[in-house]
C-alpha cells in the first residue's frame, strides 16, 4: 500500500472522525474541569443535536449546514435547562452523585429521541457524494466542513476563554474555584457558560457525525468513550489537548483495522484511555487530575 | 388454567428479583460501601453468565468447551472470572477519583459486549450458548420454577449474611471511613487503593455470580439476552431506591423496581403495536426520571444507611454529608 493509499483511506477519514470527537470532547473537559465532573450524558446530548438538525432538515426543507446553528442554539439551551432542573441541587453533594445523575440523563435523553424520532437510521440527504480530486488526495466538501467547523469553534471558544471577562472568569474557575469565588467571580453565570458553550459543541460534534455517516438513536453513546479518551489523553482543562486528543483517538481508530480485526476499533478508545491512566494521567498537556 | 399461570409467573418474577437482588447487593459493596462508581454492571453480569455456561455444558464442536463440570464449578468460576476482570481495571482506576472508574467500566461493559458477539471460539457468537443444564430442571415446569427459586435464595441468603457481617466486621467499618474521608483514612494508615481494589473485586464477583444464575434460569446465553445500558441502570436505581449502604435496602429496592419494571410492562403489552415500541422508550424515561427524583427528595432511600456508634440516635444526617472532591 503505498503512502497515498493510506492517506486516503485510513488518515483523512481519521482525521475528520477525530475532528468530531474533538468538538465533543472540548466540552467534556470544560465540564470536567470547571464543574468537576465526569459528564456522561455527552453522548446522548450530541445524539439530541443531531435528531435537532434532522428535524429542520426534513421539517423545514433547510441544507444541513444552516440547520448546525440552529440544533447548537437548541442544544445549548437545553444543556443549560438539565443543569437547572437536574444537577444544580445536587452541587452541594459529592460529585460522583451528579455522575450517577447524568447517566440517569443519557438514558432520558436518548428515549426521548426515540420516542419522538424512533429507532430508525436516517440521514441528512440521500445519495452518494463523489470526493473531490486534491492533487490524488481525495477529500470530500462535508469532509472538508467538518474540519473547518472544528478550528473555527475551537478558534472562536480560545478567544473567548482568553481575551473575553467571562471567559478569563471560567479559566479561573477552572484553576482556583476558591480564588476565584474570593475574587468575585458569579458561579452561577460560570456555569450557565460553560454549558452553554458545552452543550453547543455536543450539538457540532453530533451533527456531524451525523452530517458524515448517519444518524442513528445509539450514535452518541457509541461516541462517549472516544471523547472522554481523547478528553483525558490531551489533558483535562486543556481546550487545544482535547482537540489534540480528539484527533489522535479519530486516527488511532482508523488506522487500528490495520492491524486488529475491525469490530475491535471501537476498543482503541479505552486502550488509550487505560494506557494514559497508567503512564500519564495528567494527559499530554499537562492537564489536572481529579 | 388462570391460578397456575399466576403462580409461574409469580415464582418468574420471584428469581428474577432474587438474581436482581444479588446483583444489587454487589453493587452495595461496591458503591455502598466503597463509594466506586461502577458503570458496567452488565459486563460483569455477561462475564459471569458466559463463564458458567462454557464450564457447565457439555462439550460442542466450534466453540470452546463445554467442560461438562457440575453447575456449581460453573457458579464458582463465573465468579473468579468477572473477579479477574475486575482486577486490572480496579488496578489501573482506583487510584483516581470515582469519575475515572465510571468511564471506565462503561468502556469494559462496551468491550465485553464486542467480545461476545465476534469471538465464536468463545461464545459461539450471535447463536449464543444453549442447553445450559438447570439445577433440578428435569422435573415438571412448575416444580422445576419452585426448585430454582429455592436455589436462589439459597445463594441470595448466604450472599446477605456473608456480606451483611463484613459490613458490621471492621473490615466494613474501614471501608466507610475511606469513603466518607479519603484522606483520614489515609492518615490512620489504610491502604485506601488495595481496600477499594478488595471492594471493587468483591462486587465483581457477585454479578457475575448473578449472571451464571440468569444463564442456568434461562438455560441459554445469547449476545441479546440483555439490554446492557437497560441491566446496568435497573441495578443502579434498585440501590440507590432501597437504600445504597443498606444491604436489606438492596434487596427491598431490587423488588420494589422489579415489580414496577415488569408491571408496566405487562401495561404497555396490551397496548396497540404502534405505540408498544414506544412505551418501550417511554418506560426507560421514567426508569431515568425516577433516579432523578430519587436523588433530589430521598437521597438515602426507602431503608437509610444505619448509623452505628455515636451517631446512632441522634438526628440523621445522609451519607453524602463528606465531600471528597
Amino acid at each position: 500500500m503505498d503512502l497515498i493509499e493510506l492517506l486516503n483511506f485510513y488518515v483523512i477519514p481519521g482525521i475528520v472522525l477525530g475532528s468530531i470527537y474533538a468538538l465533543g470532547a472540548v466540552g467534556i473537559t470544560l465540564i470536567f474541569a470547571i464543574l468537576r465532573y465526569a459528564h456522561l450524558a455527552h453522548g446522548d446530548l450530541a445524539t439530541f443535536g443531531a435528531f435537532v438538525a434532522l428535524a429542520c432538515v426534513t421539517g423545514v426543507g433547510i441544507p444541513p449546514l444552516a440547520a448546525l446553528p440552529i440544533a447548537i442554539l437548541v442544544t445549548a439551551a437545553v444543556a443549560v435547562g438539565i443543569d437547572k432542573v437536574f444537577y444544580e441541587h445536587l452541587r452541594e453533594r459529592p460529585k460522583i452523585v451528579t455522575v450517577m445523575a447524568s447517566l440517569g440523563i443519557a438514558l432520558m435523553l436518548r428515549s426521548v429521541v426515540q420516542v419522538v424520532w424512533g429507532v430508525d437510521t436516517e440521514t441528512y440527504s440521500r445519495g452518494i457524494v463523489r470526493p473531490e480530486d486534491y492533487f490524488g488526495l481525495r477529500i470530500r466538501d462535508r469532509e472538508l466542513y467538518t474540519v473547518v467547523a472544528l478550528i473555527v469553534l475551537v478558534g472562536a471558544l480560545q478567544l473567548f476563554l482568553t481575551r473575553s471577562k467571562w471567559g478569563k472568569a471560567m479559566r479561573a474557575m477552572s484553576d482556583n474555584p476558591n480564588l476565584a469565588l474570593l475574587s468575585g467571580i458569579d458561579n452561577k453565570k460560570v456555569v450557565m457558560l460553560t454549558w452553554v458553550i458545552a452543550g453547543g459543541l455536543c450539538a457540532a460534534s453530533g451533527f456531524f457525525l451525523g452530517y458524515n455517516t448517519e444518524i442513528k438513536s445509539m450514535m452518541g453513546w457509541h461516541m462517549l468513550l472516544p471523547m472522554f479518551a481523547a478528553a483525558i489523553l490531551g489533558g483535562v482543562g486543556r481546550v487545544e489537548g482535547a482537540v489534540l486528543g480528539g484527533l489522535i483517538v479519530g486516527i488511532a481508530e482508523e488506522l487500528s483495522v490495520l492491524v486488529i480485526p475491525s469490530e475491535y476499533k471501537a476498543a482503541m478508545a479505552f486502550a488509550i484511555l487505560l494506557f494514559m491512566l497508567l503512564v500519564r494521567p495528567t494527559g499530554l498537556l499537562k492537564g489536572k487530575v481529579l | 388454567m388462570e391460578f397456575l399461570g399466576l403462580v409461574n409467573y409469580a415464582l418468574f418474577t420471584a428469581i428474577f428479583i432474587a438474581i436482581y437482588a444479588l446483583l444489587a447487593l454487589g453493587l452495595n459493596i461496591q458503591w455502598g460501601f466503597a463509594g466506586l462508581f461502577n458503570a458496567g454492571i452488565a459486563g460483569f453480569f455477561a462475564v459471569g453468565a458466559y463463564t458458567s455456561a462454557v464450564l457447565s455444558t457439555p462439550a460442542d464442536d466450534g466453540r470452546l468447551g463445554g467442560f461438562d463440570l457440575h453447575f456449581v464449578f460453573g457458579w464458582i468460576g463465573a465468579m473468579l472470572a468477572a473477579a479477574l476482570v475486575a482486577w486490572p481495571i480496579g488496578k489501573i482506576c482506583l487510584r483516581f477519583r470515582s469519575d475515572y472508574l465510571a468511564i471506565a467500566s462503561i468502556g469494559v461493559a462496551e468491550i465485553i459486549r464486542l467480545v461476545i458477539k465476534s469471538e465464536e471460539v468463545l461464545t459461539n457468537g450471535a447463536r449464543g450458548i444453549n442447553g445450559i443444564p438447570r439445577p433440578a430442571g428435569d422435573i415438571g415446569y412448575t416444580e422445576s420454577q419452585i426448585a430454582y427459586l429455592v436455589i436462589v435464595l439459597a445463594v441470595l441468603i448466604v450472599a446477605y449474611v456473608l456480606v451483611e457481617r463484613q459490613f458490621n466486621a471492621p473490615w466494613g467499618r474501614m471501608m466507610r471511613a475511606i469513603r466518607d474521608n479519603e484522606d483520614a483514612a489515609k492518615a490512620m494508615g489504610k491502604d485506601v487503593e488495595f481496600r477499594r481494589l478488595e471492594a471493587f473485586i468483591f462486587g465483581a464477583a457477585l454479578m457475575g455470580l448473578g449472571g451464571a444464575l440468569f444463564a442456568h434460569f434461562n438455560r441459554s446465553i445469547t449476545p441479546e439476552a440483555i439490554d446492557p445500558m437497560v441491566a446496568t441502570f435497573l441495578v443502579w436505581i434498585m440501590l440507590i431506591l432501597g437504600g445504597s449502604g443498606n444491604n436489606r435496602g438492596a434487596i427491598l429496592g431490587a423488588a420494589v423496581v422489579w415489580i414496577i419494571w415488569s408491571v408496566s410492562e405487562i401495561a404497555t403489552d396490551r397496548l396497540p403495536h404502534e405505540y408498544a415500541i414506544q412505551a418501550k422508550y417511554i418506560r426507560l424515561f421514567l426508569i431515568g426520571l425516577m433516579l432523578q427524583l430519587v436523588l433530589r427528595f430521598r437521597p438515602e432511600g426507602l431503608l437509610p444507611e444505619p448509623l452505628r456508634g455515636d451517631l446512632r440516635g441522634s438526628r440523621r444526617t445522609p451519607k453524602s454529608g463528606a465531600d471528597h472532591s
